[in-house]
């Protein structure tokens, strides 16, 4: 077609400077009546305004003194799946200028700090914020006036226009500490926040939610801001109210979180840096997310002090770190049943097969003794015995036959090596390597070492303790497994009409045959009857299956011995462990990570058997006393 | 200036011929359209001690700099257009280079990356390519046959769009509309055919819903969405069209008069002495000023294309028309928005809206069209 209309005209065809003088002005003609009637249209809609609607706009104009003012909403609470109150609001009162009225800000800045106190934190803050906000809105510049700073304030207050003392709620988490990981905190929006959020929408709110349930259902606790149209006089004082639409407050959250069983979960834990994550099998329900070390959310919500902040942030035990979802840990020996399952779907091995541990396993032309970690030998294990005593020569050699790849294949249906999905911000997907995962991130090529080190639960493979609960969630439940998920249901504030969440299931893990899964579980039930972690057994009123599970911190030498009583705590093994109860009916999976803790079954597994306890035996301690109001503590003392 | 030197004989020579106006005919400068320039601005000055709640060092900055621009459009009146066709292709290559610097290294404001610091200044270098692409045409087609054909429709086509999309990408809207507005009018003046603009009309109509879903940035949606009922976002950008209408409608046939536009002083109109000065004129000197004032823009329009098809050869032509074009676009963007009738895109009132860096391009816009309308005896052989 290009060609067709390109070659009835003489390539070389000559400028002709007077025909293209007389096209130009032909164009430029046209252009002048474009021009012209742009303008007429302009002018048109001037006599349209003008003259037509004059009196309309007139009757706007004198009445002149109409505002309009944002309504924030009011932010849901959260509660857990019984009810229990997590995050409230509380009324506060804050300092607030809008810069349009203010004659001379930095003097008005003097004036008030003489009244009360104002850090450079505060003005620095409010500065930045007036730069990014319309003149005629207000912006906050001190929160949580004390009683006697409000009276203070309000003796004179006429003398500054401009300058407000305004109600407002504040969060608050009575709990304090209990159940931050899993809530999180609202705090001020910061400026990053500032460039992704609606300002419309934002407009008179000052919070939004930083971490936890708080910011991954933001939407839904926020609500609607309305507005209403405000008559003033010429000072800019409100007459009346002219024309109104109501904010729509955010929803109640109930969580799935029982906070009693993450009393338990987090009390237990106490000592160590950690996670204990709790699931409900059948729907993928979280029922407990507890990460230590804890801490409280409050001092979050209107700007932490610096200090306090550093410590924490800098604190070696990383309190700030949600260990549950974003705690990397290799899985250690809680990876074994998962193995053994790929191993029977492959065919390399079958419930009968056997090897025999000589307490460590050689590649063939390799010297390098990859050990077990009884240095005696098992001897002569089938997969059930190798499950329940642990056996890692087993493994290695199930491993190897196996290969990564294929690992990887099939363990990926657990959700191994890429986030869960829950609906908390911040997951890690953790790793579950292969070779084209080892050739992308190290640029190497993959060694059988690494094939067996993968084998028991080490090397390149990592877990989060969400990942490792919900993958033993899935192995009790037969490869059904959902989601997880901490949202029980929302609550419209004003109707109370409750609406569940839905549990979301995830495509099921299929095997060649269903009796693959009852090898495995009979495995895991011998680890609590007679194998690694016996010990728990002891007294159980339900039938639990486990896997207990220790993993190295640091790689010891060829001839070293492990010898926990001379190493440092920060180079003791993980305790790790991993468990479903009741075998029969299952309706908690539990993971527990004690970092440094030493051996799974002597640390990990009995803090398990807590939980479960609690959860199905209806065993909790009291809940801690709500904390007192804020307000009731002097302001001095701060 | 060596060319001063030379062309001095020629000097005498137009003094000579005509008694009247031989002044403004040294300076090379045309008296009517400075005339036009210099009434807007006299206006814009006046209206912006009124908007400005009578602050005087409001009206002493933008005096600066109007006497800023009026100093650049003189000096570049003096140059002969040969530099400007010698520059073009320069000035159109480092514009894009710093287009690429700000993506690379830009400073971002208010949620866009379109500054590039460089110590002492900070500057739009999208600024420049409202320059350099009429430059940047008019010299792409000195040399070729117009009607163009459609190879060098493609060419121009790119020279457009190169700097159209680096410039929407940071994102700046209104200056990738001024932008691709001046390669489009360039394009129109050098006699595209009307079936290909006809063809493109009905491309653009169905490339606007893709454009909707994939280009544009949620903020430029709400706008758009914003312009069509200005009711649904009162607190976001509907309070400014809502407060705008209201200042104009109330200004009625002659106006509240001078220092008495409540909805202005009353901090009622946002951004009353810049983007929205309009509504703060149109309030005080009601229809009738607004009237005026359209007229003047008219006419220096009118003025300025008439001079442009006086320009003795194709880039001078299509530099001059184009450029011209580009200060209309300004003027009915401006006026559309602030009546209502367009979408809120930030262009300045030219000549009226306090600061703005655009204010140096146009007057720089005008100093080219002045040395092409001057220069253009010495160019015709």
């Amino acid at each position: 077609m290009f060609v067709k209309l390109a070659s009835p005209e003489p390539l070389t065809r000559e400028k002709d400077n007077t025909a293209e003088s007389e096209l130009f002005f032909r164009r430029a003609l046209v252009m002048v009546l474009a021009v012209f009637l742009g303008l007429l249209a302009v002018a048109s809609r001037l006599v349209y305004l003008q003259v037509l609607s004059h009196e309309r706009f007139t009757t706007l104009s004198d009445g002149n003194r109409i505002r309009v003012q944002p309504l924030p909403p009011t932010r849901g609470f959260i509660y857990d799946r019984n009810g229990v109150l997590l995050a409230e609001n509380l009324a506060s009162y804050h300092l607030e200028i809008t810069g349009e009225q203010v004659q001379d800000l930095d003097a008005t800045l003097e004036e008030l700090h003489q009244r009360i106190d104002l850090t450079d934190a505060d003005i620095e803050r409010f500065r930045k914020m007036a730069g990014r906000t319309p003149d005629y809105i207000g912006v906050p510049l001190r929160f949580r006036l004390t009683d006697e700073e409000i009276a203070r304030l309000a003796i004179d207050l006429y003398r500054f226009p401009g300058v407000e003392i305004k109600a407002d709620l504040t969060r608050r988490y009575p709990l304090g500490p209990l159940g931050v990981h899993a809530v999180g905190y609202v705090g001020r929006i910061d400026e990053s926040e500032m460039r992704r959020i609606d300002p419309g929408q934002y407009s008179g709110s000052t919070h939004i939610g930083k971490v936890g349930v708080e910011r991954s259902y933001e939407d839904l606790l926020r609500g609607r801001t309305g507005w209403q149209q405000v008559e003033t006089n010429a000072e800019g004082r409100p007459l009346r109210i002219l024309n109104r639409t109501p904010p729509i407050p955010g929803q109640h959250l109930y969580l799935t979180i029982d906070i009693r069983l993450q009393a338990v979960a987090e009390k237990v834990l106490e000592g160590y840096n950690g996670a204990i994550v709790a699931l409900d099998p059948r729907n993928g329900e979280i029922l407990a997310l507890a990460s230590q070390p804890v801490y409280d959310p409050n001092p979050f919500v209107n700007g932490i002090d610096f200090a306090s902040y550093r410590t924490l942030n800098t604190s070696k035990d990383k309190p700030l770190l949600n260990r549950a979802l974003r705690g990397m840990y290799p899985p250690g020996s809680t990876i074994k049943p998962l193995m053994a399952l790929t191993g029977l779907e492959y065919g390399v091995v079958n419930r009968h097969s056997g090897v025999f541990c000589r307490g460590s396993y050689q590649l063939p032309g390799s010297s390098h003794k990859f050990r077990d970690w009884k240095r005696s030998g098992h001897g002569s294990v089938s997969m059930d015995r190798a499950i329940a005593q642990s056996c890692d020569v087993y493994f290695y050699d199930l491993a190897l036959k196996l290969g990564i790849d294929r690992t990887h294949q099939f363990l990926d249906q657990f959700s191994l090596g890429r986030p869960t999905g829950v609906d908390l911000p911040g997951e890690k997907g953790g790793v579950l390597p292969s070779q084209a995962w080892k050739r992308q991130s190290y640029n190497q090529s993959w060694f059988a070492g690494d094939t067996l080190s993968a084998g028991i639960g080490q090397g390149y493979l990592l877990t989060t303790p969400l990942q490792l609960a919900h993958s033993t969630a899935a192995i009790a439940q037969r490869g059904v497994h959902f989601q997880p998920r901490i949202l029980h249901a929302s609550e419209d504030p004003g109707a109370r009409v409750k609406t569940l969440a839905a549990p979301r299931p995830l495509p099921l893990v299929k095997v060649r045959d269903p009796q693959f899964w009852e090898t495995i579980i009979a495995g895991m039930v011998h680890v609590i009857e007679g194998g690694t972690a016996h010990k728990i057994g002891i007294g159980a009123k339900y039938r639990i299956a486990g896997k207990t599970g220790t993993a190295q911190v640091f790689t010891l030498g060829q001839s070293q011995r492990y010898d926990a009583k001379r190493l440092a705590k920060h180079l003791l093994d993980h305790a790790l462990f991993v468990a479903f109860a009741p075998v029969e009916d299952p309706r908690i999976a539990v993971a527990v990570i004690a970092e440094n803790g030493g051996g799974g079954s002597s640390t990990a597994a009995p803090m398990a058997r807590k939980v479960m306890d609690a959860w199905l035996l209806n065993k909790y301690d009291a809940l801690p006393e709500p904390l007192p109001a804020p307000d009731a503590a002097p302001h001095e003392s701060e | 200036m060596p060319f001063l030197n030379r062309s001095l004989p020629r000097t005498l020579r137009r003094m000579n011929r005509n008694n009247e106006g031989w002044f403004f005919r040294l300076i090379r400068l045309d008296l009517p359209l400075l005339l036009g320039l210099l009434m807007v601005s006299g206006l814009g000055l006046t209206v912006l001690y009124s908007a400005g709640q009578q602050n005087m060092e409001l009206v002493w900055g933008q005096g600066m700099r109007l006497g800023l621009g009026f100093a650049i459009m003189l000096t570049l009146a003096q140059l002969p257009p040969r530099y400007f066709r010698l520059w073009s292709p320069w000035i159109y290559l480092v514009g894009l280079l710093l287009l690429l610097a700000v993506m690379v290294v830009g400073d971002i404001s208010k949620g866009a990356q379109r500054w590039l610091d460089l110590g002492i200044v900070r500057f739009q270098p999208s600024e420049i390519m409202k320059l350099a692409v009429p430059m940047m045409m008019g010299w792409f087609f000195a040399e070729k046959p117009l009607p163009p054909r459609w190879l060098h429709l493609l060419g121009g086509v790119l020279i457009m769009a190169i700097p159209f999309i680096l410039i929407a990408e940071q994102p700046d809207l209104g200056t990738a509309l001024v932008v691709g507005s001046a390669g489009a009018f360039a394009l129109f003046l050098a006699g595209l055919s009307w079936m290909i603009m006809f063809g493109l009309g009905l491309l653009l109509g169905a490339g606007v819903p893709l454009f909707w879903t994939f280009v544009m940035h949620d903020y430029q949606r709400q706008r758009v969405l914003t312009f069509l009922n200005p009711e649904t976002d009162p607190l976001g950008t509907g309070y400014h069209i809502i407060q705008s209408k209201i200042a104009i409608g109330s200004g009625g046939i002659y106006g509240k008069g001078w220092l008495n536009g409540t909805q202005s002083h009353l901090d009622f109109l946002p951004e009353g002495s810049t983007d929205f000065i309009f509504a703060a004129f149109l309030e005080e000197f009601g229809l009738v000023g607004g009237c005026l004032l359209l007229i003047l823009y008219f006419f220096i329009i009118a003025r300025a294309l008439y001079m442009a098809s006086r320009a003795p050869d194709t880039y001078t032509r299509l530099l001059a028309g184009s450029l011209t074009l580009i200060f209309f676009l300004y003027a009915f963007v401006n006026t559309g928005m602030v009546s209502g009738l367009l979408p809120v895109v930030g262009l300045p009132l030219p000549l009226f809206s306090y600061g703005g860096t655009s204010l140096v391009t146009i007057m720089a816009g005008f100093g080219i069209l002045m040395s092409i309308y001057s220069h253009r005896r010495t160019l015709t052989r």
